[in-house]
C-alpha cells in the first residue's frame, strides 16, 4: 500500500510562476522518505497541496489510497504535519495547544488529554504544559509541532525542516523519536537542507527542483551512484611536501590535512599504502562532504545547467 | 468525520474562541461595560433629563435597547474580526486546515464564539442599564431572537471581512467608516421621525435601522417601524435574509480558499 501517491501535479500561482510541473511521486507505507531540493524548488509546495494549506491547479494526491478530493476528510484523518514555521497561538499554553489539536480531529476529551500527555512526555515537554508557548525556546517550540501533529496519531506524517535554527542536541533527540515513531509504523515524509539528515535516517529519497522531480530512488542505489569520494585526512606530524601518486589526486590543505580524492573503483587500501610508504602518520580521516551532499549539489548544479541551455 | 467527531470539534473552536475573550477579559468585556455607563450617565442622566420624551418614552428608556444592541453589534463582529484574522496573521489558522474539519463547521465555530461575547456583553450592558433604569420587557422570545440573529449576522459579516483583510488596516476600515456611521444614523440616540422626510427615506436604506428598532420593539412594544408603515416581520425577514446571504458568502469564499489558502 502506498502512504502517498502523486499524480501529474501542477501548481501555478497567481502571476504565473510555475511551482510544480506535473510531479509524480510514490511513496510506501512504512517508509522514511526524503524530498530534497534547493530553496524555492517546490517542496513547500508540495506538502502544501497535500495538506491542503495551497491550492493545486491540476493532478491528483492520495493518502494511504484515498483522494484528498473525493473523501477529504477521511484522508486527512491520516495525516499530521509539522510545518517550517511556528503556526500555533503563542499566547496559549502548551497543554492547551496540544489538546485543542486532537480537539479538531474530533478526538474525545479523555483521548485528546491522554494523546498531549503521551507526546509531551515523549516530546520532553511535560513540564512546560502549563507555559505560555510565546516563553518557550525555539527547540521547545518545534518540539510543540512535533507533539501537535502526533497527537491524532496519524499513519502519514509529513515534517517541513523540522530541525531548521535547532541546536545539534535537540536535532538528535528529535532524530531518535522519529527513527523510535517510523519503527512503529508511521510513514515519515522529510524535507530537510541537512542533508546528513536525510542519509542518516530516511531510506528512499526524491530530489526536486524547479518543479520537477530529478532524482527518485533509494538512498542506497543513489550513493552507489557517487563517481568520487573526497576524504581528509588528518596527519601526526606536519608534511611539507606531497607524495607522488599517479593513482589519487591529492591536495595538501594545511601541512597536518591531507585532501584525496578517490575514484568509485578505488579502494582505500591503496592510499593507506602510499601514506604509509612515505611515512606519513594519520591521526583521523572522514569524508570532506557528506556523500548525499556531493551527489546533491551534482544532480541540482546538471538540472541548473540544463535549464539555462 | 462522523456527527459526533464534528460536535467534538465544533466544542474545541467554541472553547478556544470563549476562553480568548475571556482570558483578555479587560480588552474585551470592561471597556464595553465602561463606555455604556458613561452613554447613560451624560446622554441619559445629564441631558437626557432636558430632552424629554423620545418617540413616546423616557428619553433613557428609548435609549435602552438601541444602546444594548449597538453593543451586541460592535463585539459580535469584532471578535470574530480580530479572532480570525489573528489567527490568519499568526498563521495559526494552518492547524484548522490540515485537520479534517469541514468549512461550515469553521464558520459555525467562529460564529457561535462572536454570539458568545456578543450575548455576554449584551447581558452586561442590559445589567449596567438596570441601575439606571428600571427596565422591563414587552416580548420575551422576540428580543431573545432579534438579539440572538443580529448577533449571528454581525458575526458573520466579522468573518468575511476576516477572510478577505490582509493587513491589520483592512480589519479596522469597514468598523470605522461603514458600521459604525450606520451604527449611529440607526436611531440609537433618536426616533427617525425627527429627521426631515428626504432624510427619513435615506434612513430607510440603513438596515441597522431595521434591527434596532425590532430588539426597541421587543423591549418597549412599540418603535419607528410601525409608525413607517414597516411591519416588525419586515425586519426579522431582513436580517434572516441577510443571515442567509452572508452564509453563502462565507462558505463559498472557504470553498474556493479565498484569504485563507494560497
Amino acid at each position: 500500500m502506498k502512504a502517498l501517491s502523486i499524480l501529474n501535479l501542477k501548481k501555478e500561482y497567481a502571476g504565473g510562476l510555475q511551482a510544480l510541473k506535473g510531479i509524480d511521486l510514490d511513496v510506501e507505507k512504512g517508509d522514511f522518505f526524503a524530498l530534497l531540493g534547493p530553496n524555492g524548488a517546490g517542496k513547500s509546495t508540495t506538502i502544501g497541496v497535500i495538506s491542503s494549506l495551497v491550492t493545486k491547479t491540476s493532478g491528483q494526491v492520495k493518502i494511504l489510497d484515498i483522494d484528498i478530493d473525493e473523501n477529504h476528510s477521511l484522508a486527512k484523518k491520516k495525516l499530521g504535519v509539522v510545518g517550517q514555521e511556528v503556526n500555533f497561538n503563542q499566547f496559549e499554553k502548551v497543554g492547551d495547544i496540544i489538546r485543542n489539536q486532537a480537539g479538531y480531529y474530533g478526538l474525545s476529551f479523555k483521548e485528546a488529554r491522554d494523546n498531549a500527555k503521551h507526546y509531551m512526555r515523549k516530546l520532553d515537554i511535560w513540564d512546560k504544559r502549563n507555559e505560555q508557548a510565546r516563553k518557550l525556546s525555539g527547540g521547545m517550540k518545534r518540539r510543540v509541532m512535533v507533539a501537535k501533529a502526533l497527537v491524532n496519531n496519524p499513519e502519514l506524517l509529513i515534517l517541513d525542516e523540522p530541525t531548521a535554527g535547532v541546536d545539534i542536541e535537540l536535532r538528535r533527540s528529535l532524530w531518535d523519536f522519529l527513527t523510535e515513531i517510523n519503527n512503529e509504523g508511521t510513514t515519515i515524509i522529510l524535507t530537510t537542507h541537512y542533508l546528513e539528515e536525510a542519509e542518516r535516517l530516511c531510506r528512499n529519497i526524491a530530489i526536486i527542483d524547479s518543479g520537477e522531480i530529478v532524482e527518485n530512488t533509494s538512498m542506497q542505489e543513489l550513493l552507489t551512484r557517487l563517481e568520487v569520494e573526497t576524504f581528509v585526512f588528518d596527519l601526526s606530524k606536519p608534511l611539507l611536501t606531497l607524495p607522488e601518486s599517479t593513482e589519487f589526486e591529492m591536495v595538501l590543505e594545511n601541512p597536518l590535512q591531507l585532501k584525496v580524492t578517490v575514484g568509485k573503483d578505488q579502494g582505500l587500501n591503496s592510499i593507506f599504502k602510499i601514506l604509509s610508504d612515505y611515512g606519513i602518520e594519520i591521526s583521523s580521516m572522514r569524508n570532506d562532504k557528506g556523500r548525499l551532499e556531493e551527489l546533491f549539489l551534482g544532480l541540482v548544479d546538471s538540472t541548473l545547467i540544463h535549464n539555462k541551455e | 468525520m462522523t456527527p459526533l467527531e464534528q460536535y467534538r470539534a465544533l466544542l474545541t473552536i467554541l472553547y478556544k474562541e470563549i476562553h480568548r475573550f475571556m482570558r483578555i477579559w479587560t480588552q474585551t468585556l470592561i471597556p464595553p461595560a465602561i463606555m455604556i455607563m458613561l452613554y447613560f450617565v451624560i446622554f441619559g442622566t445629564l441631558i437626557g433629563k432636558r430632552i424629554g420624551q423620545m418617540g413616546g418614552f423616557d428619553y433613557m428608556q428609548f435609549m435602552i435597547p438601541g444602546l444594548i444592541m449597538m453593543s451586541v453589534i460592535s463585539n459580535s463582529y469584532s471578535n470574530v474580526v480580530s479572532s480570525f484574522f489573528g489567527q490568519k496573521f499568526a498563521r495559526s489558522i494552518e492547524e484548522l486546515l490540515i485537520t479534517p474539519l469541514p468549512h461550515y463547521l469553521i464558520l459555525l465555530g467562529w460564529v457561535l464564539g462572536g454570539v458568545s461575547r456578543g450575548l455576554l456583553v449584551g447581558a452586561i450592558v442590559t445589567f449596567v442599564s438596570l441601575w439606571f433604569y428600571d427596565l422591563t420587557v414587552s416580548n420575551w422570545t422576540l428580543s431573545i431572537f432579534v438579539l440572538i440573529s443580529t448577533s449571528i449576522l454581525f458575526s458573520l459579516g466579522g468573518f468575511l471581512n476576516a477572510l478577505f483583510a490582509e493587513s491589520f488596516d483592512d480589519i479596522s476600515i469597514v468598523p470605522t467608516f461603514i458600521m459604525q456611521p450606520l451604527i449611529y444614523l440607526g436611531g440609537v440616540f433618536y426616533s427617525i421621525q425627527l429627521l426631515p422626510s428626504f432624510w427619513q427615506t435615506v434612513s430607510l436604506a440603513n438596515p441597522i435601522l431595521y434591527m434596532i428598532n425590532a430588539f426597541r420593539y421587543s423591549i418597549l412594544g412599540s418603535s419607528d417601524l410601525e409608525s413607517l408603515g414597516f411591519s416588525i416581520n419586515y425586519a426579522l425577514f431582513m436580517i434572516v435574509g441577510f443571515i442567509i446571504l452572508l452564509t453563502s458568502i462565507c462558505l463559498w469564499s472557504l470553498n474556493k480558499g479565498r484569504g485563507i489558502r494560497s
